[in-house]
């Protein structure tokens, strides 16, 4: 018997006027499992954890969060999942305390335990010593990882992070990946939508790759790196002519064109007569990005 | 089924949000409607002896309930409602919680209620100091406030939800907020007026609030204020459906 997965999405359908911004999305997140939603703006992804949450309605197929069908049960489905919305969608003039203690209430947390989810709160935001501070005072770090420890307040048992990192600076996406580690270790369900290459790669245990409102490859990092783009690149920079003399020469071979630069991607294939031909390039170490740009054409941030 | 934690929840939310911001919600909410009552009372009020037999500050006392009502209700429905969804993003952090629209809408209008019927008494309190005498049933009118306040509560999140941007607020306010406040007897009877306003003006439920505190202040009228109970109550039902089917269209995709 196969267990009920997390997340499970079937056929689903979501159009925006003449707009398809999911197109027969199959995807579905085993419990445990941190799959990492990858794709550019607009590919589909905001829409689709609005559709988890009910916030969205499908046109056609069918949605799934721990066996509740969505979005005729979705407030059942939501007591059981945290969300941490793109935006900051904070109480601006409430303090940290309060902000985590309406969510507290709001989610199905006995009285008695409400002040232990505010402090437990406030400890993984690293913000206790901020309880009593105002939202509004609260550097762009701090506000994002209180917008994660409200959406985690109520320990739910999926969470979905909609690019949890974007827009902050290096240190604090650190200690964003940190807490995002730790619901891994804890046995969570993560669903995280982000168009960065490193934190999908350096986070998820699955990658999705979404382009179109479709799952157009999937895997674990290295499974998509192998099926894809091999381990190696060759890679050479020159005039636009050079480029284009190297794409012909490698004609056959999956390449990808990015500004001064060509890559030919399974460079451990490359005959041994087409080097010759091809002239000096730089060996580098196949990644994530050439297997987005090998499958989609765009490139990601 | 009502989902007593939901409404719980949104009400927590309120009372947390009012504790950080009432000085400036009571303030907006009570010196406007005193101010009306001031400047009409006391200024036409020295040249109008009696009003259906009524000296001109009990007149315009009781109607200054219905005004403070209608303020504190529909602008907070209003502009509230859309700061939160448009600006704030509020709704949407709300919404990823186990509560839905209804809830949200039916919660906050509860909320705005209350403070109506509070907010209502000021001006029935300014006027007791100068020369409104106290009665027992006045006593019912923060519950008359309450019940109006609801449905204009309800209805300023409706208007929330059709106004294509926060600018155009500012023809609601003049074309319907105005005249809706002016022409429910509140600082001129409408016998004044011609019948065919006379009759319209059965249809504005703010009237209908205005005949319930004057005669809750001066004596009750026995089947007309069960008829303007009735108005009343329809006006909530109706402007909640209102409220909940717009804000719904406009909150869920």
């Amino acid at each position: 018997m196969t267990a009920t997965p997390a997340l499970r999405l079937q056929g689903v359908v979501k159009r925006f006027g003449a707009l398809t911004a999911v197109d027969h999305l199959d995807l579905e997140v085993p419990e445990g499992v941190c799959l990492g939603l990858l794709g550019p703006n607009g590919a589909g992804k905001s829409t689709t954890m609005k559709m988890l949450t009910g916030q969205a309605i499908a046109d056609e197929g069918t949605i799934e969060v721990l066996g509740f069908p969505v979005p005729a049960k979705s407030k059942q489905a939501r007591g059981l999942m945290g969300v941490v919305p793109q935006a900051d969608n904070l109480d601006e003039e409430l303090t940290c305390a309060e902000n985590l203690l309406i969510w507290a209430t709001l989610q199905p947390i006995p009285r008695n335990l409400r002040q232990q989810a505010v402090a437990d709160g406030l400890a993984l935001a690293a913000l206790t010593d901020r309880a009593h501070s105002k939202v509004g005072t609260l550097s762009g770090g701090m506000k994002r990882r209180l917008l994660i420890a409200r959406g985690l307040v109520h320990n739910p048992r999926v969470v979905l992070l909609d690019e949890p990192t974007v827009g902050l600076d290096p240190q604090v996406r650190a200690d964003i990946w940190v807490i995002i580690d730790r619901l891994r270790n804890e046995g969570v369900t993560v669903l995280m939508s982000t168009h960065y290459i490193e934190e999908a790669e350096r986070l998820a245990d699955d990658i999705a790759i979404m382009s179109h409102g479709r799952i157009i490859a999937r895997g674990t990092p290295q499974h998509l790196l192998d099926t894809h783009v091999g381990t190696h690149a060759l890679e050479f920079y020159g005039p636009p002519d050079r480029l284009t003399e190297v794409e012909a020469i490698a004609e056959g071979l999956p390449t990808r064109r990015t500004g001064p630069s060509v890559s030919i991607l399974r460079a451990e294939s490359i005959p041994e007569a087409m080097h010759d031909r091809l002239g000096a390039g730089t060996k580098r170490v196949a990644n994530l990005e050439d297997v987005f740009v090998l499958l989609t054409g765009e490139v990601l941030e | 089924m009502i989902d007593v934690h939901a409404y719980a929840g949104i009400l927590t939310r309120e009372a947390i949000m009012f504790r950080r911001l009432w000085v400036s919600t009571t303030f907006a909410s009570i010196v406007e409607p005193t101010i009306y009552l001031l400047a009409f009372g006391l200024g036409l009020g020295a040249l109008i002896s009696n009003i259906n037999g009524y000296s001109y500050i009990e007149f315009v006392g009781t109607g200054s309930v219905a005004t403070a009502v209608l303020f504190s209700s529909v602008f907070t429905g209003m502009f509230t409602t859309y700061v939160r969804r448009v600006y704030q993003k509020t709704y949407d952090g709300l919404l990823s919680t186990p509560v839905d629209v209804s809830e949200i809408m039916t919660a906050e209008g509860l909320w705005i209620a209350a403070k109506a019927g509070v907010y209502g008494c000021a001006p029935l309190l300014v006027a007791m100091c100068f020369g409104l005498p106290p009665s027992w049933g006045m006593l019912a009118v923060p519950f008359i406030g309450f019940l109006t306040g609801l449905g204009f509560g309800f209805f300023g999140q409706w208007l929330s939800g059709i106004v294509p941007s926060i600018d155009a607020f500012n023809y609601v306010t003049s074309a319907l907020i105005t005249p809706l406040f002016l022409v429910a007897g509140t600082f001129f009877p409408l016998t004044q007026l011609p019948q065919w306003a006379r009759t319209l003006a059965q249809l504005n439920p703010l009237y209908h609030c205005v005949q319930l505190v004057r005669h809750a202040a001066f004596g009750w009228e026995g089947w007309a204020d069960v008829g303007n109970v009735a108005a009343l109550v329809i006006f909530v039902i109706i402007a909640r459906y209102l409220s909940i089917r717009r804000l719904r269209k406009r909150l869920i995709g």
